[in-house]
């Protein structure tokens, strides 16, 4: 199965949101594809519909142990960010980002990707960080402050989430640059939301990506937020997808809350990009459920009345029916692996508690590999200080 | 030895980096074919090839940004800006990734790269094109930057920026590119990065600059000796990030006078931080205020009135003649 960008597939209704600030659910598509957007042609790959339904023959075919795995993920990054909500509300945790209801673009943008291949997260992408091998202790420490907690883990190729909305995403094409130099058959996944895609630097990367031919698959989780700005206030276009048509990269929109479409648009991209076909764009329409941060209070801008319709789009649950259906999951087996997760976070927070161990006398040292007369003169006086202030 | 300009002796540079480190590819606008605006890069891409010696689109953010990208996994990009105007829609990556990648990864990572970009004034250039911002890079933690003066040092500095494992910002002074000629030795050469170098001793007044303002430098310092029997030290920074204040300050210890001349704008530029350092470690041997003789805090002038606002040797010899009589 391939994108292909010359498909003619009827066009989608359009959406009459812009007025809302709404984003309604991409549509059931009328068969299994992932054919590219053609301007004024929006289609969107769905395979899992809002009850849990699979059409006959839109079955990608996944094994158990695949599906069972990318359902525990899922879990288990919700798990995560409810525990990270309440250690914030304790005063354990900094300013932190939630991803509810957010998991199935997290989990499937860097479902099929290996050790060798690299991913550039935004800050929303927790989820995705656990699977890529980032331990929630770490993680842990990075919303609570400590440096180590941006260090990425000895065996995974990441770059640390970047903070500055977009950054991440031309070093991420350049990365792609690299491999395909070094004549590697991997691959990068940058994450970025719609906001994001206001950004000159998001445009520039399509940009050179195509041009270069770089292995690099764009995902653009459209959550239609950005903290106060509803999508319309950040685009007129109808798709975020057909962006990428501009720049001559094949591009896809994805209902970002349906596991299985997501899993089978990364894979086909990881794919393209590994066999020499160059760069992809997805568009993930999902919708950011609950802050922006824990700074943040939607109800000031954001009739909550508008959240309630994507409760029911809840990717986890939608997911779990059909596995219920399939005979992979029964009720007692959804608690108990809900339960495991919890588990796995509580000892995740006892050993972020155990070993999170703030470094002042650190602040110098990994900002040259070759440092400098200036740098250690200072030092010396902020040694001086803390020796007098007695911090260790 | 070749007598060799600036621009020849960098692209010498390149082409050694190009051909004894696999890792090492360049990337710019118009670099390829066209050889790059100032031909810096000449006949690069037609030796080593359009994957090594890349024509980008036309964005600096992404040129950088991309640079960096590479670097993290393992190569080591040179990247030409084409002027340093421009360099401005690259700060956002210069800032948040080239800078700062190494120590947000604790080392992890390391953007072995080099941003090249010419600079300053005196070409009767448009708007935009003869700007010299070095004081944002000084400014900036985790970069390092380095400032040519003459084809010999070009290329030895060059060839040092693209063996350090941090990123470098070359700043490379275009009035100099073909102003004169120099020998340039045919077996590689390098100069240790935030090494000052005293290029005439004096014991009279110390003279600090860079880049292009060396050369008013040092026909001032010619014509104190000759006209005013004034004995100036002159000390060339080249690199100004990390600053090599010490040999500054050592040689103020003994003259007991210090003017800093460069072409950038004076308030928090080079020339405030030299002052400030040589305030802190010689306070007690100066003998008279330190003064900086600069670009002035106005944007930089269109190019008809451009030579009333570059500093000139006449106004490093006015300075220093105040300076012997202050009291």
């Amino acid at each position: 199965m391939s994108i292909d960008p010359h498909a003619h597939t009827p066009p989608i209704e359009r959406r009459s949101s812009h007025e809302s600030g709404e984003v309604t659910p991409p549509p059931h598509a009328s068969a299994f594809s992932t054919r590219a957007i053609d301007p004024g042609r929006i289609e969107c790959l769905q395979i899992l519909d809002e009850h849990g339904n699979v059409e006959q023959g839109m079955d990608p075919g996944f094994t158990d142990e695949q599906l069972l795995d990318v359902h525990r993920a899922m879990v288990l990054s919700r798990a995560f960010d409810s525990r990270m909500l309440t250690m914030q509300r304790q005063g354990e945790m900094g300013t932190f980002a939630p991803n509810i209801g957010q998991e199935a673009c997290m989990i499937g943008q860097v479902w099929p990707l290996t050790k060798d291949d690299w991913f550039a997260p935004s800050y929303r992408s927790f989820g995705a960080q656990i699977w890529r091998g980032w331990s929630m202790e770490r993680l842990m420490k990075l919303w609570a402050g400590y440096h180590e907690g941006f260090v990425p883990p000895p065996d995974v190729n990441d770059y640390p989430f970047s903070i500055v909305i977009g950054a991440q995403v031309p070093p991420a094409v350049g990365t792609a640059m690299a491999m395909r130099r070094r004549k590697e058959a991997n691959c990068v996944v940058v994450n970025f939301g719609d906001g994001a895609f206001s950004q000159g630097a998001v445009a520039e990367s399509l940009n050179f990506a195509a041009v270069d031919n770089a292995p690099v698959i764009f995902v653009c989780e459209n959550n239609g937020w950005a903290i106060s700005t509803p999508l319309t206030k950040q685009t007129r276009v109808e798709s975020l997808a057909i962006r990428g048509m501009g720049y001559g990269v094949p591009s896809i929109r994805v209902d970002g809350n349906d596991i299985l479409a997501m899993m089978v648009a990364t894979r086909d991209a990881a794919d393209r990009a590994r066999n020499g076909e160059g760069p992809t764009l997805i568009e993930a329409v999902t919708y950011r459920m609950s802050l922006h941060t824990t700074a943040d209070d939607p109800t000031v801008y954001r009739d909550e009345a508008l959240v309630d319709p994507w409760q029911d789009r809840c990717p986890i649950r939608r997911f779990e029916a059909w596995l219920k259906r399939r005979g992979l999951l029964d009720g007692a087996a959804c608690d108990r692996i809900k339960a495991d997760c919890e588990a796995q976070v509580l000892a995740a927070r006892d050993a972020f508690r155990e070993s999170a161990e703030a470094k002042p006398r650190e602040i110098f040292d990994y900002l040259y590999v070759d440092t400098t007369v200036t740098l250690e003169r200072q030092k010396a006086e902020y040694f001086k200080r803390l020796d007098r202030k007695g911090v260790e | 030895m070749a007598q060799l300009t600036m621009v020849e002796a960098l692209n010498k540079a390149l082409d050694e980096a190009l051909r004894e480190d696999e890792r090492v590819c360049l990337m710019g606008q118009d670099i390829g074919v066209n050889g790059g605006v100032f031909r810096v890069t000449k006949d690069l891409q037609s030796t080593h090839g359009t994957d090594r010696v890349m024509d980008t689109p036309l964005a600096e953010c992404g040129i950088i940004g991309t640079a960096v990208g590479m670097a993290v996994h393992g190569m080591r990009p040179v990247a030409e800006i084409q002027f340093s105007g421009f360099t401005m829609q690259a700060f956002d990556q210069i800032e948040q990734n080239m800078a700062r990648l190494h120590n947000r990864t604790q080392g992890r990572y390391t953007v072995s790269m080099v941003m090249r970009t010419p600079f300053g004034g005196g070409i009767r250039a448009v708007e935009h094109h003869s700007e010299s911002r070095e004081a944002y890079w000084v400014h900036t933690p985790g970069l390092k930057c380095v400032i040519p003066s003459g084809p010999r040092n070009a290329r030895a500095l060059l060839r040092a920026a693209i063996e350090c494992d941090d990123p470098v910002i070359f700043y490379e002074p275009k009035a100099v590119y073909r102003a004169f000629r120099e020998e340039v030795p045919d077996t590689p050469e390098t100069i240790e990065l935030g090494q000052a170098e005293v290029f005439r001793t004096g014991s009279d007044v110390t003279l600090v600059t860079y880049g292009a303002m060396v050369r008013p430098v040092k026909e001032a310092a010619e014509d104190l000796a000759d006209e005013h029997g004034i004995d100036a030290e002159c000390i060339d920074l080249l690199t100004v990030s990390p600053m090599d204040t010490d040999t500054v300050t050592e040689s103020v210890r003994r003259t007991g006078r210090c003017i800093i001349v460069h072409e950038g704008h004076r308030t928090c530029g080079v020339g405030a931080e030299v002052a400030a350092r040589v305030t802190e470690d010689a306070f007690e041997h100066l003998v008279a205020p330190v003064r900086r003789i600069t670009g002035f805090d106005v944007p930089f002038p269109y190019f008809q009135v451009e030579q009333h606002a570059l500093p000139e040797a006449d106004d490093i010899i006015e300075a220093v003649r105040d300076a012997m009589t202050w009291d």
